[in-house]
């Protein structure tokens, strides 16, 4: 129960952080920290407007989109502390649930029959692809190193001892960022703030959703992004008490947003076409934390 | 036993009466006698699903010695999904085969055939005597081949039948001679001779005894590279044959695999990695290929094989947890692997009836032509998506569970591993996610460019729902897929004695070891039903909330340009496009394009055709060096009586005298030596 309050209230803040890191990097005030959550409460009093081409499907797809990031966010523990659902193999249901709200996002944007829907459709559904297998080699490496086989339990026993834990850690972090950066559409691979819609990913796929329906989507990519946060906290604060470990959750989400605004401050979005080897290139990350788990268990002797 | 010979005799009453009967009789008449068989089947199956297994014997002939029936729990579980796939296929094809009224004895025909093809699949699950298990074999390939030509009149269809024809019997050829080997040795059909001849010799000797089965049984599976047959027979039969094909035939070359596993004393862990290797590059090769494809049915001809790919993942952990004794892995990997091939024949039968469907409105299967149908058949489109959604393995639907269990057990095999099982189980598990992950787009694709936008081009103006009737069958399988995800503890409770058949345990319901390995099902259920409550909850007020506001409607975001045609929206080809340029190495796509050129360009044109490289080289070329050596010698065959009575001539000759020289040759070597 914990952590789904503390990832909400994480929620709430980040995408601001994100925006406010970018702005004063731009050497601009910036908007307020809160205003993403005031846009989300403006879109859900306004009226929709539907396209002629769509059917039910574009009317659920953010529906179920929305639920399923939350019965995501239901999965994840903090610390000594479960999730609300905990069982043996929940990272599994939580990447599959993910996957439920992405066929749905997908299958509402071809609804539209609009070609620039269609190009974002297909990209999305090639580019969570190839991050499957570097979430579930990830987790299965350190699955073997805890011996356990659910998020609680996994996090709960691994030892942050010897200096190869620390660099698998550190590995491990890096590969969670990137795949958050992947679900939630952020810097290297697709650029939400571009102009153009030629070279979106995510915002070009919600182009005709407006109203409830948009804000249901954006709460559900501002979550998505704390919820990440939250598995790459999990890492690290394994039992420590809560008094250190709920701080320490806030300071890790703050700075992992400034950090990501200063990312999309000074770094440029890859082309398209290298998107898919530089996704690639994570699995082989994930591989080598599992190479370093084999070295901990000592079994290439 | 009278039951048992009332089984066999219904097939033959139909033979009898269907032919002499009005056309509009025909369907209906061999519909009772199949539902009379599965009432019979049913009821064994049933019987020795939850007690014990049932034992007939007939004395047979002097020829095939006494046949043992023996309908055991893994036999009932077949049975059961036979049962359930024919008779949803069956009432279906009643409604499908109208637009064929004309052809009279062409239905008779199939009806015929369409019969003997059941009788023959159940008795294959059940026969212990192996003459007789071939030749049961044999007749469901020929009925096979009977009902896929249905529409004979496209070279098309005569060729796909004919290719199916031929590599079934490549099949049989592979379990003739495992068959007779065993034969040979002990002078016994009986399925009990080939255990305890197996247990008898080495290890090697079994494996190879064992591989010989499993080549015969994986053709009929569809494991690659023993898969071509099956993208072609899959579209030229009729839908609800492509159902039934997808849905069991290739089922029982599991069946056969499982049945392997449980009579042949072999080394189970060399086996278990053999299929798991092969079962990978099949799951992963089987939905590559399948995102290429243009043709509806052809696209899910190869999600079969990726579907076979997946429950062989589970057979083959599962017969590594038997090698290695880890009864929690076994369980797991057989229970996945049993479950999957239920769920796997309830919803790819729904696929192809909903293909069927598409078919029998716009008269074309080819996606790119299609487009929009969700307005005309939203009832078909909805079957399609829960479908398409459960095939992906995506909660909270069947598919799911079973790739969940598949997965669990992968994970559990983590914790007493070697460094190979480790490095095994994490291709299999990143193979499992990468599968996933293809066949989302995959299906994404087929349902939004088959369904969604608009249509792509002129569909004929009958273009309606079918009736309500025939999509009755279509709903019971679409509530079977999410009850399977709703409920899984039943299904698993159901599986506890077909899977203890391998772990060694016996008695029905769940044992504490099984109870052990299942005991996350649950809680994945809840979530299920979590998530479910989640959606509707949302739904509501997203209803409340918008019951207030204004709504319109409007033309699509066209970037300011909203005269667009249909024309410009994204098809199949461009969906999948940048997949297919980073995976060309696997692929062979021919291309035929007319680029646009000049100021004022003429027509162009951009044509695509999916290839498949392991039938390229392992069936096309090898035939034609075969085609290119055998022509040497067409001179041969000059089609002159005189010359052929020349071979003749020679031949006997030859017959004769070379024996004689031989020992002229012998005494001359002998000779040499002596010098």
């Amino acid at each position: 129960m914990l952590s789904v309050l503390l990832i909400v209230i994480a929620a709430i803040f980040f995408t601001g952080i994100i925006i406010r890191a970018k702005s004063l990097a731009s050497g601009r005030k910036g908007p307020l920290i809160m205003q993403p959550v005031l846009d989300v409460i403006r879109l859900f009093r306004k009226g929709a407007v539907y396209s002629e081409t769509t059917s039910f499907v574009f009317q659920i797809a953010p529906t179920i989109y929305f639920s399923s990031v939350v019965m995501a966010m239901l999965v994840v523990p903090f610390g000594q502390s479960r999730g609300v659902l905990s069982f043996n193999g929940d990272f599994i249901f939580f990447a599959y649930v993910l996957a439920l709200g992405k066929f749905f996002s997908i299958i509402a944007a071809m609804d539209t029959g609009s070609s620039f829907e269609g190009m974002g459709a297909s990209r999305e559904a090639l580019y969570s692809m190839f991050a499957e297998p570097a979430f579930f080699i990830l987790m299965g490496s350190l699955a073997l190193l805890s011996g356990h086989t659910s998020f609680q339990e996994i996090f709960a026993a691994l030892h942050i001892g010897s200096q190869i834990s620390y660099a698998l850690a550190a590995l491990a972090t890096f590969v969670l960022l990137m795949i958050a950066m992947i679900e939630s559409s952020r810097m290297p691979i697709d650029d939400p703030k571009t102009h153009l819609e030629l070279t979106m990913i995510h915002e070009v796929m919600i182009l005709d959703n407006s109203g409830f329906d948009l804000g249901l989507i954006f709460t559900a990519g501002y979550l998505k992004f704390a919820i990440y946060g939250a598995l790459i906290v999990n890492l690290f604060i394994g039992v420590i008490p809560y008094e250190y470990a709920i701080p320490s959750f806030f300071a890790i989400q703050f700075v992992m947003a400034v950090s990501i605004g200063l990312i999309e401050s000074f770094m440029a979005r890859f082309r398209m076409s290298h998107n898919p080897q530089f996704i690639v290139a994570l699995t082989s990350v994930s591989l080598l934390i599992f190479f370093g788990v084999l070295l901990i268990l000592q079994k290439f002797m | 036993m009278n039951l048992v010979i009332a089984f066999l005799l219904v097939p033959f009453g139909g033979m009898l009466f269907i032919p002499f009967l009005k056309v509009s009789r025909i369907g209906i008449l061999a519909f009772a006698l199949l539902f009379i068989n599965t009432l019979i089947s049913g009821y064994f199956a049933v019987q020795s699903l939850i007690g014990e297994a049932i034992i007939f014997s007939f004395p047979g002939s002097f020829i095939t010695g006494e046949i043992p029936i023996r309908i055991d729990a893994l036999s009932s579980w077949f049975i059961m999904i036979i049962n359930l796939v024919f008779l949803t296929g069956g009432f279906y094809g009643l409604f499908y085969m109208k637009a064929y009224r004309e052809q009279r004895n062409n239905l008779a025909l199939h009806s015929i055939a369409f019969l003997f093809q059941y009788t023959a699949m159940v008795s294959i699950c059940v026969i212990q005597n192996s003459f007789v298990f071939l030749l049961a074999w044999e007749i469901m390939a020929l009925t096979s081949f009977l009902v896929i030509i249905f529409d004979h009149e496209h070279l098309a269809t005569v060729k796909a039948g004919i290719n199916y024809l031929i590599q079934a019997h490549f099949s049989i050829i592979f379990l003739i001679m495992g068959f007779i080997w065993v034969a040979s040795k002990t002078g016994s059909y009986d399925f009990q001779a080939i255990t305890s001849y197996s247990a008898s010799i080495s290890e090697q000797a079994s494996l190879m005894l064992f591989l010989f089965f499993f080549i015969g049984f994986a053709i009929k599976a569809g494991f690659v590279p023993f898969h071509t047959w099956l993208p072609y027979a899959h579209p030229a039969s009729p839908s609800h044959v492509s159902g039934i094909m997808s849905g069991v035939i290739i089922k029982v070359g599991i069946f056969g695999i499982l049945r392997m596993l449980l009579i042949i004393k072999t080394d189970y862990v060399t086996v278990g990695y053999i299929i798991l290797i092969i079962s990978l590059v099949s799951g992963l090769y089987g939905v590559m290929l399948a995102i290429i494809q243009h043709n509806l049915k052809k696209l899910l001809a190869y999600h079969s094989i990726e579907n076979i790919g997946i429950i062989g993942i589970g057979i083959g952990i599962g017969s590594i947890g038997l090698g290695t004794g880890n009864q929690v892995l076994a369980t797991l990997g057989f229970a996945g692997a049993l479950l999957h091939t239920l769920n796997h024949a309830l919803f790819k039968s729904l696929l192809f009836y909903t293909a069927g469907n598409v078919y029998q409105a716009t008269h074309t299967l080819d996606i790119e032509k299609l487009g929009g149908l969700i307005k005309k058949m939203p009832q078909t489109a909805l079957l399609f998506l829960i479908a398409a959604i459960a095939i992906s393995g995506i909660p909270p639907f069947n598919g799911f569970v079973s790739e969940f269990i598949i997965y669990i057990g992968v994970y559990n095999w983590l914790s007493d591993a070697t460094l190979v099982s480790l490095l095994a189980a994490v291709f299999t598990t990143s193979g499992l996610a990468m599968i996933g992950g293809l066949a989302m787009l995959c299906f994404t694709k087929a349902f939004g460019i088959v369904f969604l936008g608009t249509a792509r081009s002129e569909l004929p103006l009958s273009c309606k729902e079918v009736p309500f009737i025939q999509l009755i069958p279509l709903y019971l399988l679409a509530g079977m897929i999410i009850l399977i995800g709703l409920f899984p503890i039943v299904f698993i409770s159901l599986l506890s004695h077909p899977v203890s058949l391998f772990t060694g345990t016996v008695g029905f319901g769940l044992h504490p070891a099984q109870v052990n390995a299942f005991k996350s099902l649950q809680p994945v259920s809840w979530a299920s039903w979590m998530l479910i409550l989640l959606i509707i909850s949302i739904f509501m007020i997203r209803r409340f909330a918008l019951s207030h506001r204004k709504i319109s409607t409007g033309a699509t975001w066209g970037c300011g340009y909203d005269a667009g045609t249909s024309k410009i929206q994204y098809t199949a080809g461009s969906f999948v496009r940048t997949y297919s340029k980073l995976f060309a190495p696997f692929l062979q796509i021919g291309k035929r394009e007319d680029e646009v050129h000049g100021i004022f360009p003429a027509k162009a044109h951009y044509h695509t055709h999916p290839y498949d490289k392991v039938e390229r080289w392992l069936i096309d070329e090898p035939l034609k060096l075969n085609k290119s050596f055998m022509g040497r010698f067409i001179f041969l065959h000059n089609g002159k009586l005189q010359f052929y009575i020349l071979y003749g001539v020679i031949f006997i000759l030859a017959v004769i005298s070379i024996p004689l020289i031989y020992e002229n040759i012998n005494l001359f070597i002998g000779f040499l030596k002596q010098l």
